[in-house]
């Protein structure tokens, strides 16, 4: 009788172990509007919504916000692994224009935003923009946050040591093109002011100058990059101006780059409205002594977001009301003067709040004239599916250069492979 | 008598059931692990050579079946052969060093110290670190302008090294930082085997004026060869899956440095995965990277087992 019973109790624990391990869900019902609803908001760098999210949850009590933030590239790469596997998606996610391009091709997994009412706000933002945040069949999956522009950011104190002039009216002259921004370089270089070179690396000059032009990497579905001379062009100019002994050789968004704003290793950098926070919180000592010029050729934009809602989410009309909020144009006016995220409302554009903002931090200079002046005059890029990926190869060949392997022609000729074999 | 009385009166079904018991129920004890390989094991193989043989991109629904055209691209494609021949110089540059210095350390903790117990475990301690953590940090200390290996260089009157620029600097960091993980890990593991050494042996080399040295040499590797044909095996596995130590190494990301000095195999694999969502083609090089292992690890089992035959 016990030798029965103790071969059956195996079994049944077995059976035990089995249901257990297929039992639960998380048993999310969906909430009544009223009910209590918990959202999560993925974004990566830094949007500012920090002191928003308080602020909605004091207005809705009943919703409870969630962030998480990423870094860039990884944000992108785990939302299209959540997207494939339809799950694990939080109920808002973030998305760049380097990105955006690869999922308004599959808008499937993403809510239309007109479905919940979108078009209602759709004159906020520049045609551009709710272009860009929509499927070529028309499904509008994101909402515009903010817009780079394009700037250049300059050490008042080393362009001093250097012999240079200080105040922004008279920087913003003495480059009107790149190629005297180089020669400016060449002479403050000459000046030898001890630990400083005059910009930070070829990422940031290049991707700026790539920003400017009205195609880039992509020419519709095309990639360009072996036909476009606007591409070329930017290689070679950032290429010239490695060459030329200018670069303070940081490699960008690494440490030893974070180092530099503190330790002022470099004297300029073109700067996105979103890289003056970046500035900001590297550089705390600093105070007064970065300024902003305009930045050579004119305009130009990098960057810019909009904020999606995946449909694997539960919560989908509280997630829209939530982005819409976030998205206001009163919202957005915050996030600039708090952060300096440029808002893509245009709206604000005109409107005294950003018109008339001068920051402390840069030399009071006057940022909202600035970056709406470079944002209204901008010509809207595509930016194709593999841009990230393309623009990950011409970096590299522009720090072969740097590093001393490769001449530029070498570089250029590897770069083609390289994008080449990544299609 | 008795016991044959019994079986009859009890009929053949009792029988039946005690022989699945005392012969089947070892089967059932064991069974949960063999299902989970099952399924996270071996399905997981086989549905990546399914992946392999097809043109299959993590974003879209669509996979065609291209046969073993994955493979063909992977044999052409200049980025493997060189994630390959960086995967071997990395994994010769940090287990070579990395477990002779295991040896000689075991034989160090092996002699009567004060405080064996403590120097014993906090052997161990750079192996229970974050991966993650312990790149970012050796990064840090091989950076050109402001790390701390420069600046003990730069005492010796040596220039600045570019330790993410060049191939050969490159690997020699990321070794570093295997070896610095790997080694107490190794250590103990001889020092386990080194117990089972039967002391006389050493009493009387002692005797007959072997040094230390001529002892490690002569009396405790032969003695431990089974342990080192281990730990070489485990290493060459473990080396040749090196990622997460190029991935964070400098700032480069996917690609392993501007030129790919130092992507390895399972980096230039995370890029192909997760950086162009080419499953198909990251299947395909993930089976070859398998078969490549297995050879290398066969040809170092035979090497080692063929070496000091006594």
């Amino acid at each position: 009788m016990r030798r029965r019973f103790t071969a059956v109790v195996p079994i049944v624990a077995a059976a035990l172990l089995a249901t257990a391990a297929c039992g639960s869900d998380d048993g999310d019902s969906p909430a009544a509007d009223d009910g209590p609803v918990a959202l999560t908001v993925a974004t990566f760098g830094e949007f500012g919504y920090k002191e928003l999210y308080a602020e909605y949850q004091q207005l809705h009590p009943n919703v409870k916000i969630t962030e998480r933030i990423t870094k860039t590239e990884d944000h992108h790469k785990n939302l299209a692994a959540h997207l494939a596997t339809n799950t694990g998606a939080a109920d808002i996610e973030a998305l760049e224009e380097g990105w955006i391009g690869q999922f308004t091709a599959q808008p499937s997994k993403f809510n239309d935003l007109t479905e919940f009412g979108a078009n209602d706000i759709k004159a906020q933002w520049p045609e551009w923009k709710w272009n860009v945040g929509a499927s070529k069949d028309g499904k509008v999956i994101g909402l515009g946050t903010d817009a780079g522009g394009m700037a250049m950011c300059y050490r008042t104190d080393l362009f001093k040591k250097a012999g240079l002039p200080t105040d922004r009216a008279e920087v913003s002259k003495l480059w009107p093109t790149w190629e005297q921004y180089i020669e400016t370089g060449k002479k403050f270089e000459a000046a030898k002011v001890p630990g400083a070179h005059f910009f930070d690396g070829p990422t940031v000059m290049y991707r700026s100058i790539l920003g400017q032009a009205p195609i880039g990497l992509y020419d519709g579905d095309n990639v360009v990059v072996d036909s476009n001379p606007d591409v070329k062009k930017a290689f070679d100019l950032s290429a010239l101006a490695v060459t030329s002994g200018l670069s303070a050789r940081a490699e960008a968004w690494t440490p030893a780059w974070n180092a530099g704003f503190a330790k002022g290793t470099f004297a300029t950098l073109a700067c996105p409205s979103w890289m003056m926070a970046y500035i900001q919180t590297q550089a705390k000592d600093a105070t007064g002594k970065w300024d902003i010029a305009d930045v050579p050729g004119g305009g130009g934009n990098w960057g810019g977001s909009w904020l999606t809602v995946p449909k694997q989410g539960k919560h989908a009309k509280q997630a829209y009301e939530l982005a819409k909020w976030l998205t206001a144009p009163e919202q957005e006016a915050k996030v600039f003067q708090k952060y300096g995220n440029f808002p893509s409302t245009l709206t604000l554009y005109q409107d005294p709040v950003i018109k008339d903002f001068k920051n402390p931090y840069f030399n009071n200079a006057p940022v909202g004239e600035i970056f709406s002046k470079s944002v209204t005059t901008m010509k809207p890029q595509y930016l194709g599916p593999k841009a990230g990926d393309i623009n990950t190869q011409i970096i590299n060949g522009l720090t072969r250069i740097e590093q001393g392997k490769q001449t530029p022609d070498q570089s250029w000729q590897q770069v083609l492979t390289d994008v080449k074999a990544l299609l | 008598m008795t016991q044959l009385a019994t079986e009859e009166r009890v009929g053949p079904r009792r029988g039946l059931l005690h022989r699945l018991d005392v012969k089947g129920s070892p089967y059932l004890y064991i069974a949960p692990f063999f299902l989970l390989f099952l399924g996270f094991g071996v399905f997981p193989l086989v549905f990546t050579a399914w992946v392999s043989l097809h043109d299959w991109s993590l974003l879209s629904e669509e996979h065609t079946w291209i046969g073993f055209g994955n493979y063909t691209k992977l044999f052409d494609d200049p980025a493997f052969w060189n994630a390959l021949w960086n995967t071997v110089s990395i994994w010769v540059l940090s287990t070579v060093p990395q477990l002779l210095l295991a040896l000689v350390l075991a034989h160090i903790l092996n002699q009567r110290l004060r405080g064996q117990t403590f120097w014993r475990m906090s052997a161990l301690i750079p192996n229970i670190t974050s991966v993650a953590a312990v790149a970012i940090i050796f990064s840090q200390l091989f950076g050109r302008d402001y790390g701390l290996i420069n600046w003990v260089l730069g005492l010796f009157g040596i220039d600045k090294v570019d330790w993410t620029a060049n191939t050969w600097s490159s690997h020699i960091a990321v070794s570093t930082m295997i070896i610095w993980r790997w080694t107490g890990y190794n250590a103990l593991i001889y020092l386990a085997a080194m117990q089972a050494v039967p002391k006389e042996l050493y009493d009387s080399a002692s005797l007959d004026g072997a040094t230390s040295f001529q002892q490690l040499r002569k009396i405790t590797v032969p003695a431990i060869r089974p342990t080192i044909i281990f730990t070489v095996i485990i290493s060459t596995i473990g080396g040749m899956q090196v990622l997460a130590e190029p991935l964070l190494f400098g700032g480069n990301g996917l690609t392993g440095g501007s030129d790919r000095q130092f992507q390895t195999l399972a980096l230039y694999l995370y890029e192909v995965a997760f950086g162009r969502f080419d499953f198909g083609y990251a299947s395909a090089s993930s089976w070859v990277m398998f078969l490549i292992i297995v050879i290398v690890a066969a040809i170092n089992f035979g090497i080692t087992s063929r070496l000091r035959r006594s």
